[in-house]
This record gives structure tokens, C-alpha cells and sequence, in this order.
């Protein structure tokens, strides 16, 4: 049956308080969930009262301040600070963003909330364990399928097919869109969920591509697929402002049109 | 327990079961039928409140309204029966469970759907006293 409470060991409890510096001119409450698998604690939310006017405008700016002058226990993932790496993908004002493109004047409110992307086990403070994601994005074989003895120079592709690939090719797999699906939430383990089949579908339309049917024929699974119900949160949270629910229906239509 | 299975064996699992294209279809033609089969079957039901039970089962006996209303309580019955569906699919995970409610769900929406249709067939072929 679906978990409507979370396990004794997962609830998360209150926990400590870091106030603002003296002479803080601007002052927002960041709460930031926090676990350490080497403690037997459960998880808890610690409250910092941050003095925003000491940091960038992102909220991965305030992390990072938070980390190096606050409290250096906080684990958290960045790299490039720019949007283009996935790495500091986590729920922020209870919508799944990046932190580093998200900045922390678009939280309304005093308060910002921040916890690990939903859904997935949770390795330490704010770094979910993604390996079923990426196993799951493997799993599509997203590489070039072909049969065609390799041309000696390149595989060519005309302008207008080239531009089928926009707005799919910009995914960087961040995972705020299959963590944010309520389908992926409950059924993780078989549906592979938003971000993956936007890559399968970008596969599907690569006019370079020669395995389409073998692909159509993986995906084609009550499951695997047909557990997108158009709920469209990934649409919604994609911070690249991708579309996976639209490619997903294109996939259906695939399936659709090798029928009738 | 400690597994070792990869992950990539974990997210293949039992691989596609290389069907779902066609519920997939039948879910939305149904849908489709049903728009003009409910509107049809709201206006003639409106059209029957005024009148007495000999029209109703005068009504009910005209060919092309008994096959109608036939249609449309098979056709809803099957969409009640996919959609009810999906929902066993999404949220019960226990494969025991999930295929008790699955057989569940068949046998309720089927025999709802025999009823109905027996029923308005003795109406119309004259057996209602």
C-alpha cells in the first residue's frame, strides 16, 4: 500500500538554530533538512538566520556562506554555479530548482525551506543518492544505434532535423523533474520516469538514429512509459524550461502511429 | 540484506512487457464514445422524467435506444474497469494485493456490466411486466 506517514526513523525532527550575526543588515531564515547517516539522530531541520546582504543573489550562494563561515557540517552538491552541471538540484521553497539559478529573493516570504530532492534515499544533508536514476537513464542506451558501416567522416543530419533536437538535447540530468513526479514516486522502481524518457525520445527522433523500433520496442511497458499520467510537474519545476511531459506524449504517439 | 545486483540490472528489472500501446488506445476511444453516448444518454433520461412507466419502457423498447443504452453502460463499465485500473497499478504494490484487486475490480465492473445489459434487454425485448 502507498506510505501515507514516514517510518519512526525518518521523521523529521526540530533542530538547531544558528542566529544572524550582530550587525546583520538583512536577515532571511533558511531551513535546511540535515542528516548524518553516521549519527543514529533522526534527520532534523536546522534554522539559519542568514544575513543576505553578505551573500550573492542564489540560494547556492547562501549555502556556500552558510558552509563556509556558519557551520561547515552542511553536505551539499554544486559544481559549476551556472546551471549547466545538474549538481546542486534540491527542493527550495517546496519546488524542485537548482540552487544555483534560483535566487533566494524569489522566495516569498521571510522563511525559505530546504530539503533534498523528494523521494530519493537521502546520503547526507542535502545529497539524495541518485544511482537508480542514472542506472534508469543507462537503461535507454542513450548512445547512436546504427547498422550502417560508420561513414568515414560523420554521420550527417540536415538543418531541420538537427532542430528536432531542440529542447531536448538541453536536459542535464538534474533529476528535478523525475523526483518531483508523483508517478515516479510511487512506482521509482518500474516507471522510468520523466528525464528518462525525454532522453529516450531524443534517441527516437535522432534522424541518425537506426534502432528506433528496438527502442519503441523497450520502452512500450505499462510501466516503463505508460505511468505518465500527464500530471506535468516536470514541465512545471524543469529549471532548463524543458518539456518532458510533451515528449513523452510524442512518444505515445510513436508507439500510436506504428499501429494504425 | 546486502544485495549486489548493478544498478542497471535494478533499473532493466523484467524488461518491457512490449504491450500498452493498445490500452493506451482503447482507454481514449472509449473516452471518446462516451462524450456523445453520455449526452445522449442525459437527454433521454430528462425526456423520460415527465413521462410514466410505459413510456419509459416504450422508449427503452424503440431498437435504436436499447442498443444505445447498451453501449453506453458496456462502454462505461470498460472505462470504469481501465480506469479503476490504473489506480490499483499506481498505488498497491504488493503483488498479491495488486492482483486481487485487479481480479476484484474485473469481476465487479463485469458483472455490473451483465446486469445492466440483461436488464435493459428484458425491458426492451418485452419481458418487463
Amino acid at each position: 500500500m502507498v506510505q501515507l506517514t514516514l517510518p519512526k526513523n525518518s521523521q523529521v525532527k526540530k533542530g538547531r538554530h544558528f542566529p544572524a550575526p550582530e550587525g546583520a543588515t538583512r536577515v532571511k531564515t533558511f531551513k535546511i533538512y540535515r542528516y548524518d547517516p553516521e549519527e543514529p539522530e533522526n534527520p532534523h531541520w536546522d534554522t539559519y538566520d542568514v544575513d543576505v546582504d553578505a551573500c550573492g543573489p542564489m540560494v547556492l550562494d547562501v549555502l556556500i556562506h552558510i558552509k563556509s563561515t556558519v557551520d561547515s557540517t552542511l553536505a551539499f552538491r554544486r559544481s559549476c554555479r551556472e546551471g549547466v552541471c545538474g549538481s546542486c538540484a534540491m527542493n527550495i521553497g517546496g519546488r524542485n530548482t537548482l540552487a544555483c539559478t534560483h535566487g533566494w529573493a524569489e522566495i516569498p516570504g521571510k522563511d525559505c525551506q530546504v530539503s533534498p530532492l523528494p523521494s530519493m534515499p537521502v546520503l547526507k544533508d542535502l545529497i539524495p543518492d541518485l544511482t537508480l536514476f542514472y542506472a534508469q537513464y543507462a537503461s535507454i542506451e542513450p548512445w547512436l544505434h546504427t547498422d550502417t558501416p560508420e561513414p568515414q567522416k560523420e554521420w550527417i543530419q540536415s538543418p531541420e532535423d538537427r532542430e528536432k533536437l531542440d529542447g531536448l538535447y538541453e536536459c542535464i540530468l538534474c533529476a528535478c523533474c523525475t523526483t518531483s513526479c508523483p508517478s515516479y514516486w510511487w512506482n521509482g522502481e518500474k516507471y522510468l520516469g520523466p528525464a528518462t524518457l525525454l532522453q529516450a525520445y531524443r534517441w527516437l527522433v535522432d534522424s541518425r538514429d537506426e534502432a528506433t523500433g528496438e527502442r519503441l520496442d523497450a520502452l512500450e511497458d505499462p510501466f516503463k512509459l505508460y505511468r505518465c499520467h500527464t500530471i506535468m510537474n516536470c514541465a512545471q519545476v524543469c529549471p532548463k524550461g524543458l518539456n518532458p511531459a510533451k515528449a513523452i506524449a510524442e512518444v505515445k504517439k510513436l508507439l500510436v502511429e506504428r499501429v494504425v | 540484506m546486502r544485495n549486489y545486483r548493478t544498478p542497471l540490472r535494478r533499473a532493466r528489472g523484467l524488461g518491457s512487457a512490449k504491450h500498452g500501446v493498445g490500452s493506451w488506445i482503447s482507454e481514449r476511444v472509449g473516452a471518446i464514445a462516451l462524450v456523445p453516448l453520455t449526452l445522449w444518454a442525459v437527454f433521454g433520461v430528462l425526456r423520460l422524467a415527465g413521462g410514466d412507466y410505459g413510456a419509459a419502457v416504450a422508449w427503452i423498447g424503440q431498437p435504436l435506444n436499447a442498443v444505445l443504452m447498451v453501449l453506453t453502460i458496456a462502454i462505461a463499465f470498460f472505462h470504469m474497469h481501465a480506469g479503476l485500473r490504473v489506480v490499483v497499478e499506481d498505488y498497491i504494490h504488493v503483488t498479491l494485493n495488486k492482483s486481487a484487486l485487479l481480479i476484484l475490480n474485473l469481476f465487479v465492473c463485469g458483472l455490473s456490466a451483465a446486469l445492466a445489459i440483461f436488464s435493459i434487454l428484458k425491458v426492451a425485448l418485452g419481458g418487463a411486466a
